[in-house]
């Protein structure tokens, strides 16, 4: 995706978030870029007409696991529509200059790896890949590395919690519950302290 | 030592820090709505848990609502979209199942979620406040720490009432001197997003101070932290004071007598020390801000009313120049175009940003005995909740709005993202005073301009962009 600010409503248009379902938001993955058409959710995606110009059309970039992105990738709504998107089309890390905050830690909630690393170096992937037909990059969580085909190696920050839960897929919810005393604990000092915070919700009556 | 406003909220509400830097956070208030809810609450059930404290949330469906008079009437039965209407009945159902207070479709009280929580009192004054919706950075005018958070995260604080968080780092904003006549907090969140771009506020909470903000009224602050998200920042937000404090006193679910007394005593602690320290700050004369429109596809393209649309050839950074041809193709702008040159098919008021009685105040001071642009095909005011519809009725708004050609609506988020019929065609312009200008947001091929309610309505009557300040008609 060779342009800046790439927005969720870009990833994943607002018509597609009418699911109730975690699935299905692959095939509409940049829908507005990919088809020709207008699309809408329940259509046979199959048939529509694509935009031969799109990367994701390309013969060149099929199967590809790795999204190259510029800067503020995944500005916009919160919408975990968008990893989800991203992460069902196939694609399992993606590398930008720099990430919107609630994407950047949406991805993570989805097995996606968003890797940060300095604008000049994603202008030389970009030319490299352009250059080179099935250009490919190795990412090796464990050692944090991402090695170009020309044998360049360059190392990503991220969080050690974070890694560990990509690499063991570790259920965060459980996790937090091993604190669930320290949680009711904090609650009820705050009840004590702040108890307008409490149960206020209930004592309006609905209107007739 | 000294602390910024967001530490103390931070620090407040931290449960457990872990080594690795990131923190248990506790959240006081979770609004929820129909769009980023449903999976969460799937995810909850798979999982054989029920909600960590159910009085601490607070539903109600905004995205998917039909807005006319007539597909509203009929409730949830009544949405003539299958499938919005699955996702307003899930929502119905799993509040309903888990006794989640819901002001449900026709509820009076419904409305926008970022509309409803600092209205009803739900969302207060140092309060931690999540929804699954980047636009919850608006309640931080409460003088509180909000923002939006991902589904998964929904579903983490339905099961835990935490998040895990890391610490953001503090940046102030500071907007000075007085504003001019005809400029609002809309004009002054755009140009403020305009200075420091869609990711100049990105790892940051941004705390707005400053002559400007201090004068500045308790909806206009909620319009200021609403586009927070805008300049990248997940939380924007203001100091407690006095205008604080008269806005929440008296809302349906503040706190009242000895609670009140207590809550206001906090409240007033709420603000940044003198010493405290800030990762950056810019600092913004207010006296030189003019009415914005933007004329890209990204909140940072954005100029005053008076100036002409930008040429790639005089940009010297060649993505931005890219970006800038880009735009001007989506928009089907010239460069060097002037703003005022560009005209408009539709006209929208409303969203989280613009819809609440101020800005339909503003809106309906320019329209008062003027009428439509006849080249205008449509301008939708849509009050952002039944109680601001209410008040708005009650002052006799909706009258000058549809004496002018206008439509009154019924609440809901309407046409800034465009989930129920209201829309943009192909190609059309739109002076909306929505938050995001981005490729479809209202409508498949359709080209957004940001700009305040006062700007919007002044187009609507023009039928292209007009210096409100030097439009005929009684403006504050």
């Amino acid at each position: 995706m060779d342009r800046a600010n790439v927005d969720t409503d870009l990833i994943i248009p607002k018509q597609f978030l009418k699911s109730i379902k975690r699935t299905g938001f692959g095939v509409n993955l940049f829908d507005e870029l990919r088809y020709l058409d207008r699309g809408e959710p329940g259509m046979e995606n199959r048939s529509r007409p694509l935009n031969p110009d799109f990367a994701l059309n390309l013969p060149r970039y099929q199967g590809a696991s790795i999204l190259l992105a510029r800067k503020n990738f995944g500005c916009g709504s919160s919408r975990e529509h968008a990893p989800w998107a991203i992460e069902e089309f196939g694609f399992r890390a993606i590398i930008a200059p720099s990430f919107a905050d609630i994407f950047y830690n949406n991805c993570f909630k989805n097995g996606l790896l968003p890797i940060p690393v300095p604008e000049t170096l994603v202008s030389q992937l970009f030319n490299e890949m352009y250059a080179e037909e099935g250009y490919a990059l190795q990412i090796d969580l464990t050692k944090q590395t991402v090695t170009t085909p020309g044998g360049q190696i360059f190392e990503f920050e991220i969080d050690v919690f974070r890694k560990h839960c990509l690499l063991e897929g570790l259920d965060e919810i459980a996790l937090s519950l091993r604190d669930a005393d320290a949680i009711r604990a904090y609650e009820a000092q705050r009840k004590r302290v702040c108890p307008w915070l409490f149960d206020a919700l209930n004592s309006e009556l609905p209107p007739a | 030592m000294a602390r910024t406003l967001y530490d103390k909220l931070w620090d407040e509400h931290v449960v457990v820090q872990r080594d690795d830097g990131s923190a248990l956070l506790y959240i006081d208030r979770h609004i929820v709505h129909e769009v980023t809810s449903p999976q969460a609450f799937e995810g909850l059930r798979l999982a054989g848990l029920k909600p960590w404290r159910t009085d601490s949330i607070l539903a109600t469906p905004d995205h998917n609502v039909p807005t006319t008079l007539a597909e509203r009437t009929g409730g949830v039965a009544g949405i003539s979209d299958a499938v919005s209407k699955i996702q307003v009945q899930t929502l119905d159902d799993n509040c309903n199942q888990l006794g989640i207070t819901e002001f449900e479709i026709n509820d009076p009280r419904q409305g926008i979620v970022h509309v409803v929580g600092p209205e009803s009192g739900a969302c207060l004054p140092g309060m931690t406040i999540v929804c699954g919706d980047s636009h919850t950075s608006t309640n931080g005018a409460l003088g509180a720490l909000a923002f939006g958070i991902g589904t998964s995260e929904v579903e983490h604080v339905l099961a835990t009432q935490c998040v895990v968080s890391k610490k953001m780092k503090n940046m102030r904003v500071s907007i000075n001197g007085k504003l001019g006549k005809g400029v609002t907090a809309k004009d002054v969140v755009l140009a403020v997003i305009g200075k420091i771009g869609t990711a100049g506020g990105t790892g940051f909470a941004i705390e707005f101070a400053g002559e400007v903000i201090r004068d500045m009224s308790m909806e206009g602050r909620l319009t200021v932290c609403n586009m927070a998200i805008e300049a990248g920042a997940r939380a924007g937000l203001v100091a407690v004071d006095d205008t604080t404090i008269e806005y929440v006193k008296g809302k349906p679910f503040a706190p009242t007598e000895d609670d009140w007394r207590v809550a206001v005593d906090y409240w007033r602690s709420l603000k940044s020390d003198d010493q405290a320290l800030f990762d950056r700050t810019i600092d913004i004369n207010g006296a030189e801000i003019e009415p914005q429109v933007t004329w890209g596809t990204s909140p940072e393209m954005v100029l005053p009313v008076s100036a002409c649309v930008p040429d790639p050839e005089g940009e010297d950074d060649k993505l931005k120049a890219e970006g800038i041809r880009r735009a001007l193709g989506y928009m089907g702008l010239r460069a060097g175009q002037a703003i005022s040159d560009i005209a408009v098919d539709r006209v929208f008021i409303g969203s989280c940003t613009n819809s609440r009685i101020e800005d339909l105040r503003a809106a309906a001071m320019v329209v008062k005995g003027k009428q439509k642009a006849s080249s205008v095909k449509q301008a939708l005011v849509v009050p952002g909740s039944g109680r601001v519809k209410a008040q708005a009725e009650a002052e006799g708004l909706h009258q000058i709005f549809t004496a002018a050609g206008m439509e009154w609506r019924e609440p809901g988020c309407s046409m800034c993202l465009a989930m129920n019929a209201d829309r943009l065609e192909d190609g059309e312009h739109c002076a909306s005073t929505s938050n995001r200008n981005f490729e479809g947001r209202q409508g498949f091929g359709g080209r957004t301009h940001l700009v305040s309610p006062a700007m919007a309505a002044a187009a609507a009557m023009a039928g292209h962009f007009v210096d409100v300040r030097d439009f005929e008609g009684d403006i504050k």
